[in-house]
């Protein structure tokens, strides 16, 4: 093919700008990771979500009652990540986890920095290290760690 | 710190989202570029009923058909087809605010094209306009449609209804 026929290409980036307001609850939970402390919800049967939702997925029935979790948790579930895109959270080998803070009965999606593949194991037990500066983002913790 | 969480309580988060592709404009997108970098404007001729598609692209999408015809250049004057006043400021837009975004039918086109308008106060802004583009200094020209900076009004008398009803 002639060189003046050859496809040009070239950098297309789309970026959407999205703000999201949080209402009542998620607010709580935001402002909690702002000031370093980590709020889930209670249901009506003592059970505790973490990260809150304003529902009980059962029942449907609101549910508004923050109580305290701990940054030390369990791993229930992990993919390793080899290779790290540019735009994940970090820039080194690392795994997403499921991780069941202690004091909540349900998983929070997140990161764990565990050095290697083999360092990483399921019931492994992960505390939460902050970021620097914390604004009210889930990336106020900047990763789990083992315990 | 963001300005949401200077408050005692943050009631909102940010979450964009950002898709980083590379685009390939393929053969025909790729010669309409090149040639506006040299300030001509390509166009291509169906071979089924003759329609001009501005800009040129590899294949009709009314027959089906490819197009491999020579291209059609075009003149750098045309119609406003419709337009639309946005008040609010885009990143992609070097205009101030309030600024006008154009259809433009350019003569001997069949499709239209989606441009700015300048130079023009908003009261007089009207479907039938004559326009011209308003290009870049030379030295400036590049790969883009962005090397014409916007459409703006010809002293000539507005184009009959007829002649580009069919595109609003
Ligand atoms: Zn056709």
């Amino acid at each position: 093919m002639n060189p003046t026929e050859e496809s040009l290409s070239a950098p297309h980036v789309l970026d959407y700008t999205y703000k999201r307001s949080l209402g009542p609850i998620l607010s709580q939970f935001f402002t909690g990771l702002r000031d370093k402390k980590l709020l889930g919800v209670k249901r009506k049967d003592g059970s505790v979500l973490f990260p809150p939702k304003e529902y009980d997925p059962d029942t449907s029935e609101s549910i508004d009652e923050m109580v305290p979790v701990q940054d030390v948790g369990a791993v229930k579930s992990w993919a390793w990540v080899a290779q790290p895109r540019k735009q994940q959270p970090l820039d080194k080998p690392f795994a997403y986890a499921l991780i069941q803070l202690d004091g909540a009965d349900t998983t929070l999606l997140h990161v764990v920095d565990g050095g290697s593949e083999a360092g990483m194991k399921t019931g492994m037990r992960v505390k939460a290290r902050w970021a620097d500066e914390t604004i009210g983002s889930i990336k106020d913790i900047a990763c789990f760690e083992p315990a | 710190m963001s300005d949401e969480a200077k408050d005692d309580v943050v009631k909102v988060i940010r979450t964009p989202v950002q898709l980083d592709y590379n685009y390939s404009a393929g053969r025909s997108a790729s010669r309409f570029l090149r040639s506006i970098k040299e300030g001509k404007l390509i166009g291509q001729r169906c071979p089924v009923d003759g329609r001009v598609y501005f800009p040129s692209r590899g294949s009709c999408p009314q027959h089906g058909v490819p197009i491999e015809g020579e291209p059609v250049e075009l003149v750098d004057r045309g119609t406003l087809v419709t337009f639309s006043i946005v008040r609010i400021p885009a990143e992609s837009v070097p205009l101030e605010i309030p600024f006008v975004t154009i259809q433009v039918l350019l003569d001997g086109a069949d499709t239209i094209l989606m441009h700015l308008l300048g130079n023009c106060d908003l009261e007089k802004v009207h479907m039938g306009m004559r326009l011209k583009a308003r290009w870049k200094p030379k030295e400036e020209w590049e790969e883009s449609v962005a090397n014409i900076i916007y459409f703006e009004p010809l002293d000539e008398p507005d184009a009959d209804y007829d002649s580009y009803k069919e595109h609003i």
